[in-house]
């Protein structure tokens, strides 16, 4: 196939890519805009496999094609509640590609260069490299840290900031020796040093950044895989690399963007991590205050009583699996015409959307689940708000108490209803480590117990 | 101690001060009671009924007021023209008296009480506050009256309050203007508004618009920037003249609209303001009411003649002063009511001995002539001290607010030149020095970077998931990069290298879309 052609069908892909996006925008659009994605990648693959040398094709297909079908197998197997780890993972993936290509790129380059063209393509290498192995070790721990291998609490090793100084300063440095050299063997060890530091520097990045930060470390990942392939692309001169690396990078970039809003902190304040340290110092528990316990039949009673019940998921509800039984729940009440709907917080959860697909999945009809913006407002005329698993988000100190280290942050403010239940397995903080002056407030209840076994308790009594 | 409930010799006085069922809670507290005969005639209670629960009915009126320690009445204690004495002189010396008393209209006879020896509360000088609400008798009368000044104003009108389309024609609905929202005028806009009447208040309080707007009425606002009507105790008090006469403009302006004005309007221990003028009476249309509540305290209207119905220039003005007493029953009800929540106050230990606690904010302002002495007005009460905020939280006042905004302002914008300095001289030294095959390639990158932030801010909240999972699937578009490298590869490092990268990559690819395929399907309405 001539370049011309194989340039038209990188367009084509390129646009395929920007509608694939923009299916997203809706729910009723975005089965589309995946099949634009796959089509277009479909398209570059044939292009790309139509425009090499017919020997090594074999080892490609056989590459691609063994490939997919472990990526699809993995797909179908995974549990929605794994999502995040899932995501993490690939996005590993991609960073490590991308050390390997730009690795490749610089032993054998595709295309000889010289001059400032040369230091312009080393450059390129040099930074694909550096991000994809930041991508690559970071998206690992990550992965652990959702998929509990790791804990997810901050690692703060003394003097971090000054660590990670250091090792940009040095990578910086391995850069200068890089483009000063002409042999390829010292050019090698220096892109292996900087690889080495740049995989240790994503490593400690994500250690110090807490279990409630997740969704920020998730999407700001995403985006360094765009990145990495961007930059891959500019070594390669292929622009359908480097616009699909901006597509994502700037994506990743918004969702970090939009999470950090809606926790009402900075994205510096996120990447440097050690947050949920300070835990509650400025919020210390009143020995005075008292817990409202109740029951199943009393919160059974509440539920049937009531008009308008809000559910107000959180991280807990995918622990415990409670999905399907919120499910239930939200159809038997539904058949008595009471009015239900969720309020989702943009951080509940370990992902961007998170508890959207957890819900999605129990068939939960995605219009009756509405955003914080959406809903805030109506919690005054609500009789009854189920807190499954949430804590933080729900956090009426972030409104009220300006000394605590959530103050500021954008949350459900369930407590204005008239009645509050909180499912929670015991009285332990959020991720944030902030004690929560809900759950000692008059209107709250709490049901203590594991959320799956209590709203199936729940299911059968309203059942009964 | 005898309670003695004297028959209301005020002339159209219907109410009584305590009902049979109040007698029976009030001989609980521990107390006697003796009514005179026919004392609740006119509100439909009969003697029988007193005595059905407990009380006695006394031989004669005389002798009521000298038997009893405790008189509870409605009216003021007047000259009584059969016994030819005036009430207090039939009063046992040192006894005790509630009844309206309007101490501030009323000197001599605080005197007279004093003379007496007689300890005396006056209902209508009930502190406002929220703990007082059950005896605030003032209250629950206005509340009477507002609803009774519509039934009049509905009575003297000659039109249908609401408005009906019917086969002998359209009837348009009638037009209400109540002046003066306290709690007659709430309770007048309420009645007109369920009579299905259009209804507009106008208060100077401006606290009161949502109230007003609760109870069905347009807010009539002057527009008059910063000057507000609240006094204290939630009356109103006097306003500047431009005020006036901007509201005086309003008024003349409604009353050629209006058929009905229902005016409320008191300031404390001042005569009745005088809102309608002659001229705006004249320029009402014919057939229209006026029911002038404050007519008692010198009316809000200048041609309202007290306790009389009167037609001029073809607008019936009603005066009457006695509008309470004219549902004499649920009015005898309440007060009784009042009464007995003052009562239970007065005897803590419920055993029929009144104790007169002047530490007490609400006692002690009711209370205008205690023993010998006139203990009328009663000392300023303490404006409600605001609670200290807790310190280190105190809110930052406004300037130094704005000065930190400030401050922000200009690190943000200082931040911001210092970036586009940086990008300046970046975009520079490309220009400058980058080969032409790069620019080009930089072109695409920096043009794909726009798109995307245009593309990403649509998507939906609900859907970012599957946007990360979908993102991530077409970042694996970099095993084209590996499928080239491995494609030419000498080297077998290299190879491997690629051949590992094509396979991840690929990975990617399949894992990444075919999970975004599994989540979208899961989103169903």
């Amino acid at each position: 196939m001539g370049t011309g052609l194989v340039s038209v069908a990188y367009v084509v892909a390129s646009v395929l890519f920007i509608l694939s996006l923009g299916g997203l925008s809706h729910q009723e659009s975005a089965r589309r805009g995946n099949l634009y994605g796959v089509a277009g990648i479909i398209i570059a693959l044939i292009a790309t496999m139509a425009s090499v040398s017919e020997g090594s094709l074999i080892t490609i297909v056989i590459a691609v094609l063994l490939g997919a079908s472990v990526g699809i197998a993995i797909a179908n197997k995974v549990e929605m509640t794994q999502m995040p780890q899932l995501v993490a993972l690939l996005h590993s993936f991609v960073g490590l590609a991308a050390v390997f290509v730009g690795f490749a790129g610089y032993i054998e380059p595709l295309k000889v260069t010289v001059g400032t063209e040369h230091t312009i393509k080393l450059v390129e290498v040099f930074v694909g490299v550096f991000i994809g192995a930041i991508t690559f070790t970071g998206s690992l721990v990550a992965c652990g840290k959702l998929d509990g291998r790791i804990d997810s609490k901050a690692l703060t090793l003394p003097g971090r900031h000054a660590m990670n100084l250091v090792a940009v300063i040095v990578s910086v440095a391995l850069g200068a020796w890089f483009l000063g050299t002409d042999s390829l063997a010292l050019g090698l060890i220096a892109l292996v040093l900087m690889t080495l530091i740049a995989s240790v520097l994503g490593i400690h990045l994500i250690m110090a950044i807490g279990g409630a930060d997740m969704p920020v470390v998730v999407s700001m990942l995403n985006s360094y895989s765009g990145w990495a392939a961007a930059s891959i692309g500019f070594m390669l001169g292929n622009d359908l690399l480097i616009v699909t690396g901006a597509l994502v990078g700037s994506s990743g970039a918004i969702l970090s963007y939009i999470m950090c809003k809606a926790m009402n902190r900075s994205f510096i304040s996120v990447i440097l991590g050690g947050f949920g340290q300070t835990s509650s110092s400025s919020a210390a528990a009143d020995p005075d205050q008292v817990v409202h316990e109740t029951t199943i039949d009393e919160v059974c009673e509440e539920l049937r009583n009531a008009d308008s019940v809000i559910i107000v998921p959180g991280y807990g509800m995918a622990v415990a699996q409670a999905q399907s039984g919120v499910s239930d729940m939200t159809k038997l009440l539904r058949e008595r015409g009471v009015n239900v709907r969720f309020g989702i917080h943009p951080v509940a959860g370990r992902l961007p959307g998170h508890m959207n697909v957890l819900l999605a999945e129990a068939h939960v009809p995605y219009d009756i689940v509405l955003e914080m913006d959406e809903i805030n407002d109506d919690f005054p005329d609500t009789d009854v708000v189920l807190v499954i698993g949430a804590n933080d988000t729900v956090n009426p100190a972030a409104a009220e108490d300006p000394g605590s280290p959530i103050a500021g942050m954008p949350v459900l403010e369930v407590w204005k209803a008239h009645r509050v239940v909180v499912l929670k397995r015991g009285m332990a903080t959020g991720y944030s480590g902030v004690e929560n002056p809900l759950f000692f407030k008059d209107n709250t209840n709490m049901l203590f117990g594991d959320a799956k076994d209590s709203i199936d308790k729940l299911v059968s009594s309203l059942r009964g | 101690m005898k309670l003695g409930i004297p028959k209301e010799i005020f002339t159209d006085e219907r109410r009584v001060a305590v009902t049979p069922p109040s007698a029976h809670k009030l001989i609980e507290l521990g107390y006697e009671v003796i009514v005179e005969a026919g004392a609740g005639e006119a509100a439909h209670y009969r003697d029988e009924a007193y005595e059905a629960v407990g009380a006695s009915i006394a031989v004669d009126t005389k002798s009521l007021w000298q038997e009893s320690g405790f008189i509870l009445k409605v009216r003021a204690p007047m000259e009584n023209p059969t016994l030819g004495a005036h009430e207090v002189d039939l009063m046992r010396e040192g006894s005790f008296l509630v009844s309206y008393l309007w101490p501030a209209q009323n000197p001599e006879l605080l005197e007279k009480l004093a003379a007496r020896n007689i300890t005396a509360f006056a209902i209508d000088s009930l502190p406002r506050i929220s703990r007082a609400q059950k005896m605030d008798a003032l209250s629950a009368m206005a509340n009477i009256a507002g609803y009774r000044a519509v039934i009049e104003a509905a009575n003297n009108f000659g039109r249908f309050f609401t408005g009906q389309v019917t086969a002998a024609g359209k009837v348009p609905p009638a037009k209400v203007m109540v002046i003066g929202a306290g709690v007659a005028g709430l309770a007048a806009v309420g009645a007109a508004n369920s009579m299905g009447a259009i209804v507009r208040a106008f208060d100077t309080r401006l606290e009161v618009k949502e109230q007003i707007e609760s109870m069905g009425a347009e807010f009539l606002q002057l527009d008059f920037g910063e000057e507000e009507g609240s006094g204290t105790g939630g009356y109103a008090k006097q306003m500047s003249d431009e005020f006036i006469k901007a509201e005086m403009a309003l008024f003349a302006e409604q009353a050629k609209e209006v058929d009905i004005i229902i005016t409320t309007a008191l300031i404390p221990g001042k005569p009745a303001p005088r809102l309608i003028t002659a001229d705006m009476v004249k320029s009402m249309k014919p057939g229209s009411v006026i029911v002038d509540l404050a007519s008692e305290r010198g009316g809000n209207c200048e041609l309202t003649e007290p306790g009389q119905i009167v037609e001029k220039h073809g607008v019936t003005l009603i005066g009457y002063t006695d509008l309470p007493s004219r549902m004499a029953k649920v009015a005898s009800d309440l007060y009784a009511t009042n009464l007995f929540h003052l009562l239970t106050e007065l005897t803590p230990e419920k055993d029929g001995k009144p104790q007169v606690d002047m530490d007490d904010d609400v006692i002690r302002g009711l209370t205008v002539v205690h023993g010998n002495d006139v203990t009328w007005p009663p000392p300023q009460p303490q404006a409600p001290v605001s609670p200290q905020p807790p310190p280190g939280t105190e809110e930052p006042s406004a300037a130094q607010k704005e000065a930190a905004r400030k401050d922000s302002a200009r690190r943000s914008l200082i931040g911001k030149s210092a970036l586009l300095l940086v990008t300046v001289a970046a975009l520079y030294g490309v220009g400058a020095h980058a080969p032409e095959s790069f620019l080009s390639h930089f072109t695409v990158f920096v043009l794909a970077c726009f798109i995307g932030w245009q593309v990403i801010w649509n998507v939906t909240p609900s859907l970012h998931t599957p946007l990360m999972s979908v993102t991530n699937a077409i970042s694996g578009i970099i095993v084209i990069g590996a499928i080239l490298h491995l494609a030419q590869a000498e080297n077998i490092a290299v190879g491997i290298m690629a051949f590992v990268a094509v396979l991840i990559a690929s990975i990617n690819v399949g894992g990444g879309f075919r999970v975004t395929h599994r989540m979208l399907k899961m989103f169903r309405k």
